[in-house]
């Protein structure tokens, strides 16, 4: 996948490429994937805009109505069991220490494995590379009692801790320091620089883009995550915005509030969405990158 | 491939390696080894005592009528999954890639689905569908068809995997788009002048050069339909109706927290992992290959 991030090639002469009506053509069919692709996020927004009564008494409408501020004020302030803004705080914290976690624990055990000889080295290595893969869903029973031990239950560091433990970004960090030139560690060690002032000063600046591109796709792993926050958090104050959708849900045969509970949907995809589309060669990039 | 220069010292290494390392014992060896010390054990009625089993549990999981069919659905479910969400993502990277100009707007359009968390996705899928006020259960009841995916299978396996494939299609078709613009065009060309049609070279000439990206991204969404898709069950059918989407994950949930049977949870939990070591050796395998050529 490394063509991934060189740049579209110069567009060739027109022998392969549609002109004409096959050219509207295919531009048709694209507007019509992106149109079914993008109707469930249309609905949900224009469900969030409309009051109840429009919602209950099938079909709802496909244009937006003049509920919008309302709806959001109630979901943001008031919510179902919580306010939403409590719960988008809890994601953020979440989602950024996942990001931010996993990026200095990795970032730094890359370095003393591709840096140093040391014993024990390629064991370490190896235990490291195990746990690779394994989600969290696997081992949840185990991975909750651990937590509960250490009353991390309702907490954020419970929250956290149990998913930076992975592999992916000490990988990814691995594959770019074997690639980091070997003069430049030769030229720091005869300039008598100790190991981690080249960390710091070349290491670190060297590694910007990977370590963005790295954030992004972390950031919205964490934001993203449900089942975890759905076993530890059993205090409402401390739900994840994800998984607290489902809780607004009432039991038995009373009606959801739709416009709230579609309303908190959208505010749940906003801060992933933004960061995917503002960051998308990033995004692209730190995908590609992480499943190689 | 290692380094020829490296600094000296161990003490140095073994610090910076650590947090890593009590991370990885603390929340990933220590809860793995558990599970296996757990998988041989029953606890009793009271939860006061554990009584050694052996493999007890697994013996009674492969002979579980449930259990059993769990495999069934994951299996059924994790290959639709694949296809749905491969197949309209590679009709939708050809024709991007057909386009000169305006293939990076479509592109953004594309993005969205995957920010959604498939609990997110679960939930608006379950608004268009819900049997009371979804508009396309709606549209489908003036048309005469009876939707109710709270009572049918069928319809209620139909609609996790549309659900959980959504998010999909967006990923899979960076990775073909990316990939199809990596195809020289030289050969696509040659092949035109022999007078070879758009379908012919897709696939004669296309589609065997993206082999190595099918192969990737069908590991990846196996793994993603197998472990990734449980905010989808639970929020739209909690497994049901009659256990037709209760997938391995979402078994492993539903016997070690809301059954409260831990040897079994437990006993899940290992073949699951078993299941990933799997899929990570064929993944890894797959790395390998690449890298090399």
């Amino acid at each position: 996948m490394a063509n991934a991030s060189t740049p579209l090639k110069e567009p060739p002469p027109g022998m392969v490429e549609k002109r004409g009506r096959g050219l509207w053509f295919t531009h048709a069919l694209m507007i019509l994937g992106v149109l079914v692709i993008f109707f469930p996020i249309w609905l949900a927004f224009v469900a969030s805009t409309v009051p109840q009564a429009a919602i209950t008494h099938p079909p709802m409408p496909l244009l937006p109505g003049d509920q919008f501020l309302t709806n959001y004020k109630r979901a943001l302030f008031s919510g179902v069991n919580v306010p939403v803004a409590t719960m988008l705080l809890n994601s953020l914290v979440m989602a950024m220490g996942i990001a931010v976690g996993k990026i200095a624990i990795s970032i730094l055990s890359a370095f003393a494995i591709v840096y140093f000889r040391f014993p024990g080295r390629n064991f370490f290595f190896w235990l490291i590379f195990i746990t690779l893969m394994l989600p969290v869903e696997v081992r949840i029973v185990p991975t909750y009692q651990v937590i509960a031990g250490f009353g991390m239950l309702n907490s954020y560091s419970g929250l956290i801790l149990p998913l930076i433990a992975s592999a992916t970004a000490t990988f990814l960090f691995r594959q770019f320091f074997l690639t980091v030139p070997d003069e430049l560690a030769e030229a720091a060690r005869v300039d008598g620089a100790r190991p981690m002032r080249f960390f710091v000063d070349i290491l670190l600046p060297m590694s910007r883009t990977n370590i963005a591109a790295l954030f992004v796709i972390l950031f919205i792993y964490g934001w993203n995550q449900y089942l975890w926050p759905l076993l530890i958090t059993t205090d409402p104050s401390m739900n994840t915005v994800v998984m607290g959708i489902k809780q607004m849900f009432p039991s038995g045969d009373d009606i959801a509030d739709w416009p709230v509970i579609m309303a908190t949907s959208i505010l749940a995809m906003i801060p992933p969405v933004i960061v995917v589309i503002s960051m998308q060669k990033l995004f692209i990039r730190g995908l590609v990158d992480s499943e190689k | 491939m290692e380094k020829r220069v490296t600094f000296k010292g161990w003490l140095l290494p073994l610090l910076l390696i650590a947090p890593q390392l009590v991370i990885s014992g603390v929340f990933f060896f220590y809860p793995a080894g558990e599970a296996v010390w757990q998988s041989l054990f029953i606890p009793d009625p009271f939860g006061l005592s554990m009584q050694y089993v052996g493999l007890g549990n697994f013996e009674y999981l492969l002979s579980d009528p449930y259990y059993r069919a769990s495999f069934l659905t994951t299996a059924v479910f994790s290959t639709l999954v694949t296809l749905v969400s491969m197949i309209p993502a590679l009709f939708l990277a050809v024709l991007a890639d057909r386009l000169v100009k305006g293939a990076g707007a479509y592109r953004t359009m594309l993005i969205w689905p995957y920010a959604v968390a498939p609990a997110v996705a679960g939930v608006l899928w379950l608004f268009m569908f819900n049997t009371r006020i979804g508009i396309v259960a709606w549209y489908l009841g003036l048309l005469g068809y009876d939707w109710n995916y709270v009572l049918n299978q069928n319809e209620a396996m139909g609609l996790v995997v549309v659900a959980s494939s959504w998010g999909r299609i967006s990923y899979n078709f960076l990775f073909y788009f990316a990939a199809l613009q990596a195809v020289p065009k030289s050969v696509i060309e040659a092949a035109a002048i022999d007078g070879a049609r758009f379908w012919r070279r897709f696939f004669t000439i296309v589609l065997p050069l993206l082999s190595p990206t099918t192969f990737f991204l069908l590991v990846v969404n196996i793994v993603y339909a197998f472990f990734e898709t449980f905010g989808v069950i639970h929020t739209i059918t909690s497994g049901g109706p009659q256990q037709a989407t209760t997938i391995l994950v979402y078994k492993v949930y539903a016997d070690g927290f809301v059954g409260q049977d831990l040897g079994s949870s437990a006993a899940q939990s290992v073949i699951l992992l078993l299941v990933v070591g799997l899929l990570t050796v064929l993944q890894f395998k797959f790395i390998e290959k690449r890298v090399h050529y």
